[in-house]
């Protein structure tokens, strides 16, 4: 089962994947007529360097100013509410650059306040999964909090919807991929992560409180792909779907959204 | 005018300062300030904090101060009330307070310019953005171990409308502990200023109402113990008061298999 903001409802509505599409309250779409919004979350947490390859691609340096030594405790950032973009929604090129790096990753939604989670407890407390695009403008300095280049207007895709925890038993072992305009680009799997799903919120929650509805982003794996405008970018998780948006220029003289 | 939300009788309420120093619930009672349950007075969007936006506080941590503004972001979840307590992790060794303005935005605004920042103001509060310096980390720093645990952002007592503020460029911060006045500054000596960060921030996000930029704290950070009252005033918007709590009341021991598991 998935569960899925459809566009013009207030609520997440239950649905059943099948080969002509999704059914809905028994009337059945076609997902390329489903209009969908971003699954409804409430604060955006991502864990940065949690990626083996991303860690063995900082090396030496993390030995080095200004880092000095490898990370202990889970890195974390915000992404906040203005970044929340939907599937097949235009995310905009900053007039300052002329890429941006598509962070394809899994999205982990929490069903239940998980305060000091022991890590075997740790999956009791997931509701379900979801594609995520977490786009940045490059950066190679991890040492302070990159807002600039991670907090813009719509550089949150989230979609196309919540599939539930139970639908998806092998998330340890899960392929993602990132196709732009239909070329695979990235391939990973989440058992290329640093700490593992329940790891991370039996880690993250002995010093914070994650809230129903707050929404994990596992990590950004090593060479994310970068996309230009013009780019269609689509991410594909096995067992959730794809997630696709594409890249517009910067409407001139801003956007409020 | 000065509003709060408080809990009393069983439900939050939305409440003023009353003439005599009461507070005025929204149902009309009036109660005494010790009556009521204090909530931060915001139900917060996005939270925005500044580091090193004090020039003597940037010298204080040995670093050149800033050439762009340093913001790290917050979640809800470090938000409480006026006359908590907020935990002191067994295994810390420094944990400072941080007394701040709290700047609330009131509209939606993208592109801001300076001259025409006042104008996406709601109003402010006090901020006590508490630091646990042991657990500092050089990525993405300050990390949200350090600033993002549950409860360490004491905020209120009230939301001052912006415009009971004639120059918030220009209020004493002082903080006590234990009444004794440890941390002395005043906002004139941001680096960037509240229209200098609204325009910055807007200048790459859409900055919508109730979100908060707490805009740095001044010299005078000094480590606290379990039991000490920390008092952070900002003349003008309010004087928030906070206790340093134990992991005792938590159920929370620092054991050594939690240590395994933050050091894996």
């Amino acid at each position: 089962m998935v569960q899925v903001k459809v566009k013009g409802q207030q609520q997440m509505l239950s649905g059943m994947l099948h080969e002509e599409g999704i059914t809905i309250h028994g009337e059945t779409k076609t997902l390329q007529e489903l209009e969908v919004e971003a699954p409804l979350v409430n604060t955006i947490y991502g864990v940065a360097l949690n990626y083996k390859g991303v860690l063995a691609a900082l090396g030496e340096a993390m030995h080095e100013a200004p880092y000095k030594a490898p990370p202990k405790a889970p890195v974390l950032y915000i992404k906040p509410r203005n970044t929340i973009n939907s599937h097949r929604c235009p995310i905009e090129m900053p007039a300052s650059v002329t890429e941006l790096e598509m962070g394809a990753t899994l999205g982990v939604i929490i069903g239940k306040r998980a305060t000091h989670v022991p890590q075997q407890e740790a999956l009791h407390y997931v509701a379900g999964y979801t594609i995520v695009n977490d786009v940045s403008i490059p950066h190679d300095s991890v040492y302070r909090p990159a807002v600039a280049q991670k907090a813009r207007d719509g550089f949150c895709a989230i979609g196309p919807w919540m599939v539930e925890a139970a639908a998806l038993p092998n998330v340890e072992d899960v392929t993602i991929a990132v196709s732009i305009n239909g070329e695979r680009r990235m391939e990973t799997n989440t058992s290329q992560l640093v700490r593992s799903i329940p790891a991370l919120i039996a880690d993250i929650t002995e010093f914070m409180t994650l809230e129903a509805g707050d929404l994990l982003l596992v990590g950004i794996p090593e060479n994310a792909p970068r996309a230009v405008v013009g780019d269609a970018v689509c991410i594909d998780i096995a067992g959730i779907g794809s997630l696709e948006n594409h890249i517009v220029p910067q409407k001139i003289g801003g956007d409020a959204r | 005018m000065k509003k709060a939300r408080v809990a009393y009788d069983g439900i939050i309420h939305e409440a003023s300062e009353a003439s005599d120093g009461r507070l005025q619930l929204d149902d009309g009672r009036y109660v005494a300030s010790d009556e009521v349950v204090w909530l931060p007075p915001v139900i917060p969007g996005t939270i925005f904090a500044l580091g090193l936006n004090y020039a003597d506080h940037a010298s204080e941590l040995a670093f050149q101060a800033p050439k762009e503004p340093l913001v790290f972001l917050k979640g809800p979840n470090t938000l409480i009330g006026h006359n908590s307590s907020t935990r002191r992790p067994g295994d810390v060794s420094y944990m400072h307070y941080e007394c701040e303005l709290a700047v609330v935005i009131g509209k939606s605004g993208k592109d801001i310019a300076k001259e025409e920042a006042y104008d996406y103001v709601a109003g402010y509060s006090v901020a006590n953005d508490y630091a646990f310096r042991d657990y500092l980390e050089n990525y993405y720093r300050p990390n949200l171990r350090v600033k993002n645990r549950d409860g360490c952002t004491p905020l209120g007592p009230w939301l001052v409308d912006a415009s009971d503020v004639a120059d918030p460029m220009n209020l004493a911060i002082t903080t006590y502990v234990n009444g004794v006045k440890t941390q002395e500054g005043n906002t004139r000596d941001m680096i960037f200023t509240i229209a200098d960060l609204i325009s910055y921030l807007s200048s790459f996000l859409t900055l919508q109402a109730g979100d908060l930029i707490l805009t740095g704290t001044p010299h005078g950070t000094v480590d606290t113990a379990v039991g000490d009252e920390v008092v952070t005033e900002i003349e003008g918007i309010g004087r928030l008061k906070n206790t340093v709590s134990g992991d005792e009341a938590y159920g929370r021991e620092t054991t050594s298999t939690t240590k395994a598991t933050i050091e894996r």
